[in-house]
């Protein structure tokens, strides 16, 4: 298979052509809809190739796709699905529900070796879509994971939401936080809307009071 | 020995001792070296890249530029394997001349950055070993820059530098165009003249510490008058 052959330049002794990858993405239903986090750091082997990526893919005011892994392929591959979603719109006059567009972003995978994880969130006529109560994805889950299910309350208030900030933790911890930025949006019975974009480096001196 | 710079290429050249019994292969990729750098300003833009083309340790030309001039207001730049810097710029040619063709107009700078992401995707799987950088104007007259990774994924900066002295460019770069780890600086915007000048002695640094990077220095002007070039010395050695 002709992916194969990818693998082997990547070995010592190849040419070695490295591919935009490494995050932190975090998505959780709550009272008032889903959250959705991103950081925004893109990496090609050990050089940080950009610290401003966008990671969130606004398919459609009540639809959001997130990018972890290959940003090639992530890119490609969401903005492949906004177009499959708006020509569902325009053939079936209602807008598509959550799982199928995930069932189309499957289908579209199946017969490639990609290396993508990425989450779709939205708001469809059965109310917020998300697969659980919670979902991350990426290098740093593992600890998004710990500390939402420390701070997670199903009636937490809307301003709290700020408050969770979760991405910041796992940013920090995995690796020297200088000007990471992390992207807030959330998903209302409405739309979506674009909560905050922080830079992570000013958020940790305000959390330093609480953590030390 | 060689740094742990992820542009490296140890396929050429070899240790200097007997290492015990080693397996050849044919890769069908080599690396020419070459930097190529992109700023991007308030009603211009600027493309530069070092014209030296080299294989191990040869130099094959002191006279081959990474830039290519595509429409009247952008400009790529493309560092890598120069065989697919050859291929990729004729098929982006080709695709220029039949959008004009068929919807009769120029593409502009993000149409033209939309359209490589796909042609690069078009190979994931055995993919053009290009670091494309693209520089123009766009359709509101500001300056833009596209950066690339090789299967195409892209997004728009303010600067950007790719190629085998982009480690060492692109935090200088930070530093004097985006302001980070400065205190208590005012955040300045960049005249054309003042950021030629920074391209240049950024250059000069490169091709101090980098071997793929010296020779001469071929920066690009693109502004609404058209596009400007300008060739500078750099080191030879």
């Amino acid at each position: 298979m002709s992916s194969r052959f990818l693998r082997t330049c990547n070995r010592d002794g190849g040419v070695s052509i490295d591919l935009n990858h490494g995050t932190t993405t975090l998505a959780f239903k709550f009272k008032h809809g889903v959250i959705v986090a991103v950081d925004s750091r893109a990496s090609a082997g050990r050089y940080l190739a950009s610290n401003d990526v966008n990671k969130v893919i606004e398919i459609n005011p009540y639809l959001l796709g997130t990018m972890s892994g290959s940003a090639a392929d992530c890119q490609y591959w969401e903005r492949l699905l906004a177009k499959e979603c708006r020509l569902y719109r325009l053939r079936s006059n209602h807008r598509i529900s959550v799982a199928a567009a995930s069932k189309l972003l499957c289908n579209m995978m199946l017969g490639y070796s990609l290396f993508m994880g990425s989450m779709i969130c939205g708001w469809n006529k059965k109310g917020p879509g998300l697969y659980g109560r919670m979902f991350s994805t990426g290098c740093g889950s593992s600890y998004a994971y710990g500390v939402v299910d420390s701070g997670y309350r199903k009636d937490m208030a809307v301003e709290g939401r700020s408050t969770v900030s979760p991405l910041w933790f796992p940013s920090s911890r995995q690796q020297h936080p200088s000007h990471i930025v992390s992207v807030m949006y959330h998903m209302q019975q409405d739309g979506w809307i674009k909560v905050c974009k922080d830079d992570v480096s000013e958020l940790i001196h305000c959390y330093r009071k609480g953590m030390f | 020995m060689l740094s742990s710079n992820t542009f490296v290429d140890p396929g050429k050249m070899k240790d200097y001792h007997y290492t015990g019994p080693v397996e050849h292969r044919f890769s069908p990729y080599s690396f020419n070296g070459g930097t190529v750098l992109a700023v991007a300003g308030e009603d211009f833009a600027i493309v530069a890249s070092d014209t030296r083309l080299s294989e191990g340790y040869s130099i094959h030309s002191r006279d081959s530029p990474k830039c290519y001039k595509l429409t009247d207001t952008t400009v790529i730049g493309c560092s890598g394997f120069h065989g697919d810097c050859l291929t990729l710029t004729k098929i982006i040619d080709a695709r220029l001349k039949m959008y004009k063709h068929s919807n009769n107009k120029t593409m502009t700078s993000g149409a033209i950055a939309a359209m490589l992401s796909t042609i690069l995707y078009g190979r994931r799987f055995f993919p053009y070993y290009v670091y494309n950088i693209i520089g123009g104007l766009d359709e509101h007259g500001k300056g833009a820059v596209y950066s690339f990774d090789p299967v195409g994924s892209y997004q728009r900066d303010t600067y950007k530098a790719g190629g085998s002295a982009s480690a060492m460019l692109q935090p200088l770069l930070d530093n004097q165009i985006g302001f980070k780890n400065m205190e208590g600086v005012q955040h300045v915007p960049l005249t054309k003249d003042k950021a030629v000048q920074l391209v240049k002695d950024v250059f000069i640094s490169a091709a101090e510490r980098d071997v793929y990077t010296g020779d001469a220095l071929r920066v690009c002007i693109v502004t609404k008058e058209g596009i400007s070039e300008q060739t500078v010395p750099l080191r030879k050695d």
